[in-house]
Formats: structure tokens, sequence, C-alpha cells
């Protein structure tokens, strides 16, 4: 172990203007908008060139979908007030918004269970025809990012919460790197949302 | 948002977050409400993704900051963008001879 600290944490790099973890995540960020990007890209070129191509809501629960967008746009309002709460510097109340972030996350995935669940049920897997192919490809890959950032939160939630007491700025700063995630994850459900279930 | 924010300029975000959550919702309703319509495809895939663009506009101005974000991280994400359309615009150029026909 190197007792070297990590550079620029919370003082701005005088290069970028930034603090090293904000720049690390928006650069990551744009990757994984080129890794959703590709799936978008794959979902057209499947869909132009299919000779049919079924409504969403001939598949897919329409209701239970738009109660997962309402939780997880819920989610990123408790995320936002999560960071909020430290920049005023109220930890009980980063406590609990930051709680109920990870419980709507939690909601998030019991509704998809469901949803996956219904399918097999019925018989419809992603070899059953291309747009459930495309269809499980996409929210199955969403579903990681919402498990990711679930357990990043739950990380500063509990364990990783010790930095507040030392360290209250660079503590923020990770709240709000791990923000910007949770924010990411609900953008790309914003889009997955029409494109899968009401086109 | 900058580090040095003072206290009423955080809570007019809180106000401005909750202006964004109302409509989002509004705009979520909106989307399904429209989808019943049952509008020809070219134009119900318009209205959805303009709606959607909106939503996403809203979540990553308001809720990720990018209003107030540094020039560097605005021109990081407008070059992503970029490239995201080209991405998209591949697979549509194999079939945008045959529009319209």
């Amino acid at each position: 172990m190197s007792d070297i600290p990590i550079p620029y944490t919370v003082a701005a790099r005088p290069d970028t203007g930034l603090n090293n973890g904000k720049i690390g995540i928006w650069l990551f960020l744009a990757s994984e908008v080129m890794l959703f990007g590709a799936l978008f890209a794959t979902y057209i070129l499947l869909r132009v060139g299919a000779v049919e191509w079924p409504h969403g809501s001939h598949y897919l629960n329409v209701p239970l979908a738009t109660l997962n967008t309402v939780v997880l746009i819920s989610s990123s309002v408790t995320m936002v007030m999560a960071w909020y709460s430290l920049k005023i510097d109220q930890f009980n109340k980063f406590r609990m918004y930051m709680a109920a972030t990870v419980g709507f996350g939690g909601v998030f995935l019991i509704v998809k269970y469901f949803e996956y669940s219904a399918k097999f049920h019925h018989g419809y897997y992603p070899k059953t025809n291309t747009f459930l192919a495309i269809y499980f490809t996409m929210t199955g890959l969403h579903m990681l990012h919402v498990m990711g950032g679930m357990a990043v939160n739950a990380w500063f939630l509990f364990p990783g919460a010790k930095l507040w007491k030392t360290d209250k700025e660079h503590f923020a700063n990770r709240v709000e790197n791990s923000g910007l995630f949770w924010h990411f994850v609900d953008l790309v459900w914003i889009f997955l949302f029409p494109v899968l279930y009401l086109l | 948002m900058s580090d040095h924010a003072t206290h009423d300029d955080l809570k007019k975000h809180v106000r401005a977050y909750i202006l964004v959550f109302v409509s989002l919702m509004v705009l979520t309703l909106v989307t399904v409400a429209v989808s019943r319509f049952h509008l020809s495809v070219p134009v119900a895939i318009t209205v959805a993704l303009i709606i959607a663009t909106v939503k996403g506009s809203l979540v990553a101005c308001y809720f990720m900051h990018l209003i107030s974000e540094k020039k560097l991280i605005l021109w990081v994400m407008l070059l992503t963008v970029v490239f995201f359309f080209v991405l998209l615009w591949i697979p549509i150029a194999t079939v945008a001879d045959r529009i319209g026909s």
C-alpha cells in the first residue's frame, strides 16, 4: 500500500479545470453512450430489414414499463437530493435519500423480474424472434447497469460513508459521480421505454 | 455545479429538480397517451423520439448539471453525441434509397 495521496480528488486540476473523478466519470459515460448506441443501431438495422415488426405492446406489458419509468425518474430525484444533502451538510438526510435511491432500484428490478417471468411463462424467449432478441439484449444490459449503480450507491450508503468523517468534499464528489452514472441509467431507460414498448 | 455554490444557489437547484421531476412525469404520461392514438409508424416514431429527447435533455441538463458544467465536458459530450448519430445513421443509410418508394 502506498501512502501517496491520489491527486485532484477535490481540487480542480489546473489544465482541465475539473477534479479527476468528474472528468473520469464523464469519459466513462461517453463510452457508455457508444455502447448503447451500438445496440440502438442494431435495433434500427434489424427493424428496417424486417418484413414485419410487431408493436411493442403485442409482447410487452406497457403499464408495468410505465411504472418502472416512474420508479427510475423518482430514483433520479432522490439521488440528486442525496448529493444536495451532503452539500448542505445534512448527512442523515443523505442516508435517507440514498436508501430511497437504492430502494427504487430494487423496485425496478422486482418489476423487471415479473415482466421477464411473464415472458418466459408465455414461451417468449430471446430465440423466439428478432424483436424479443433485441428486447432481452437491451433491457438485460440496462438491468446490469441498474445492478451496478445500486451496488455503488449501497457502498456509499454503508462502508463507503466512512470517508464523510475525514473528507466531506471528497465524499460529496464521489456521490456526485455515482449520481451521474445513475442519471445516465435513467436516461437510457427514457429512450428504451418508447423504442421497445410504444413503437 | 460549481464547487463553490452558495446555499441560495443550491436551493434554486432543488426547485429546479422538483420542476424537472414533474415535467418528466407529465411527459411520460403524454408519450404513453400518444401511443394509444395509433398514429402512422413514421409519425409515432417522430413524436415518441421528440418527447424522449426532451426528457433526456432535462435529465442531462438539470440532474447531471450539464447546463452549468465546464466547457471541456460539454465538448466531450458534444463529440460523443455526433458519433452516436453517425452510428445510428449507418443502418438507416442502408435503406435511405428506398425511403418513400
